[in-house]
């Protein structure tokens, strides 16, 4: 983990309507670093997301990339390096796995460099490998998960974004799916990580935020909100 | 490849299999139906927008080389294709505004667009002649030709779904929430598709206007939108194999019953409910024909494993 900022989000306010979902969020991530962003239901979590993404307007606030502003054109976003993993996986059901791959290298100009890239995501995910040729939409909830991941990373991001991707999964499913995060963050992938599943995220993440109502509780290290009282009781459903 | 030598061979067959007059005009219609078809297939079956205006292309194709050759002594190749530009043209104007929105808004803008192109072929009497039609174009398109043009048509757009603009396409109609997650322009997207769709009517609409010799605005009505968007449906939304085997089966469905020719619709109807009842995915659903070859072949093979 280096000390350079890779993204930057300062006082990011969005509006739906009359409602804030987000008034005044800032963060930070750093090269090579995985930060999570947890909270409960409606904390404006995915809005942030999607801010980042450009896929809602942000009323307020700056996002740099590098220390570059970042577009708020969503395609752009994903040309100059940030590569999301929407909520509910949204891959293309009828599409093969295969399609849906080469789907997620669109943007990649590097067409020699694509068989490695190929190579190392079935190195992490080896059962879309096995399944190649079948339709997405029949992948196990599990598998469809992996495929979205994948698909994320055949765009070589510098940032993966992920919106809950323990959402509706068992635990030993999630379990395999950090692990492969682990490895996709040792290859130099920085990752920013949104989740209820707060034990999980912060035994994976390096540095936290705590979100609630749009705004700013806490932030620190992951392994410091483990053991803080207030995130235990509230969060991680152990009593102080 | 392979594919492409089927395309191939089929075209020769079909140019060069000795036929009487009667058969080859219905070749000839059938190769036209089919192009139409392949330009509405790419809009409505891989890229989700439904049209209810695709005659109006038509008609600006058939119209721009009739007027070229006649008024202004063209050859018929090159003013084949400026009808097909000029489709593109006419449908990039009027997607600027209308294929921002998502949904179901190109269908009603369609509709309006059909019906104006109509409306002013109908009335600029000093130009397009007005409902009398226009008559004395040279019958350019004989069947070789109409094969020729077909054929390529067919292997480019095979080729094109098989890029990257397919999958950009595909993607994009599926989920263009996720696409436009992938890095697509998914405006940018589908303002592609209706430009190839539009020319690919375009061309056949000239291809009409030669076989035909004389054309005139109610040829290009709001039935004839329909009966394309309905062709398309039936040979399934998301099979160009489809949509081309769904228009060539209607083409010679109706040239079957033409004796009863005022029923014609009755039976067109009929059986649009009768795919819709029994195969309401459409003929071949999303797949191509080939899809089902290889899946037989892989039945095979693993009998034998």
């Amino acid at each position: 983990m280096s000390e350079k900022i890779l993204l930057e989000a300062q006082n990011i306010h969005v509006n739906y309507g009359a409602i804030q979902a987000l008034s005044g969020f800032s963060l930070k991530l750093m090269e090579n670093e995985i930060v999570s962003v947890i909270g409960a239901n409606g904390a404006g979590k995915s809005t942030f997301m999607n801010a980042l993404m450009g896929m809602v307007k942000i009323a307020k606030g700056d996002i740099f990339l590098d220390g570059y502003p970042l577009s708020s054109q969503n395609y752009k976003v994903v040309r100059s390096g940030l590569s999301l993993v929407p909520e509910g996986r949204r891959i293309f059901a009828p599409l093969t796995v295969e399609e849906n791959l080469k789907i997620g290298a669109f943007t990649r100009k590097d067409v020699s460099e694509l068989k490695e890239d190929y190579d190392w995501v079935f190195s992490l995910f080896p059962r879309l490998q096995e399944r190649l040729k079948q339709y997405a939409g029949t992948l196990s909830g599990g598998e469809q998960q992996m495929l979205a991941i994948a698909r994320a990373l055949m765009a070589r991001p510098r940032v993966l974004l992920l919106d809950e991707p323990s959402l509706g999964l068992a635990p030993i499913v999630i379990r395999e799916i950090f692990r492969e995060l682990k490895r996709v963050n040792e290859r130099g992938v920085s990752i920013l990580l949104v989740e209820q599943n707060a034990k999980q995220a912060l035994l994976l993440s390096h540095r936290a935020y705590v979100l609630q109502t749009g705004r700013l509780l806490k932030e620190g290290l992951s392994k410091d909100l483990l053991e803080d009282r207030d995130i235990k009781a509230a969060y991680l459903g152990q009593s102080a | 490849m392979k594919r492409n030598i089927i395309l191939i061979i089929i075209g020769l067959c079909l140019a060069l299999w000795p036929l009487g007059g009667y058969q080859e005009g219905i070749v000839i219609l059938m190769c036209i139906n089919c192009v139409a078809a392949m330009g509405v297939s790419i809009l409505t079956g891989f890229t989700g927008i439904f049209t209810l205006g695709h005659a109006a292309y038509m008609a600006l194709g058939a119209y721009t080389t009739a007027i070229m050759t006649v008024r202004y002594g063209v050859h018929w190749l090159p003013a084949v294709i400026a009808g097909g530009l000029m489709a593109v043209i006419i449908a990039w104007l009027i997607g600027v505004p209308t294929l921002k929105l998502t949904g179901d808004y190109y269908a009603i803008a369609s509709i309006g667009l059909g019906e104006a192109i109509r409306l002013i072929l109908e009335n600029w009497q000093s130009f397009t002649r007005g409902s009398r039609g226009f008559p004395g174009i040279d019958p350019y398109t004989t069947r070789v030709m109409a094969v020729t043009i077909f054929i390529l048509l067919a292997i480019l757009m095979f080729n094109m779904l098989d890029s990257r603009l397919g999958r950009e396409l595909k993607a994009s109609r599926d989920d263009s929430t996720a696409a436009s997650l992938m890095g697509f322009n998914t405006p940018h997207t589908r303002m592609k598709a209706l430009v190839i769709s539009a020319f690919y009517c375009g061309i056949a609409g000239s291809m009409l206007g030669g076989y035909m010799s004389f054309i005139q605005p109610s040829m290009f009505d709001m039935m004839k939108s329909t009966e394309l968007t309905a062709v398309v449906v039936f040979g399934g939304l998301g099979s160009m194999s489809g949509s081309i085997l769904g228009s060539a089966a209607i083409t010679l469905i109706m040239e079957y019953f033409r004796d009863i020719s005022q029923y014609r619709m009755l039976i067109y109807g009929l059986l649009l409910v009768i795919i819709m009842v029994f195969r309401p995915e459409g003929l071949l659903g999303s797949h191509e024909v080939w899809d089902f070859m290889r899946f037989n072949f892989r039945k095979e093979a693993d009998k034998n494993a």
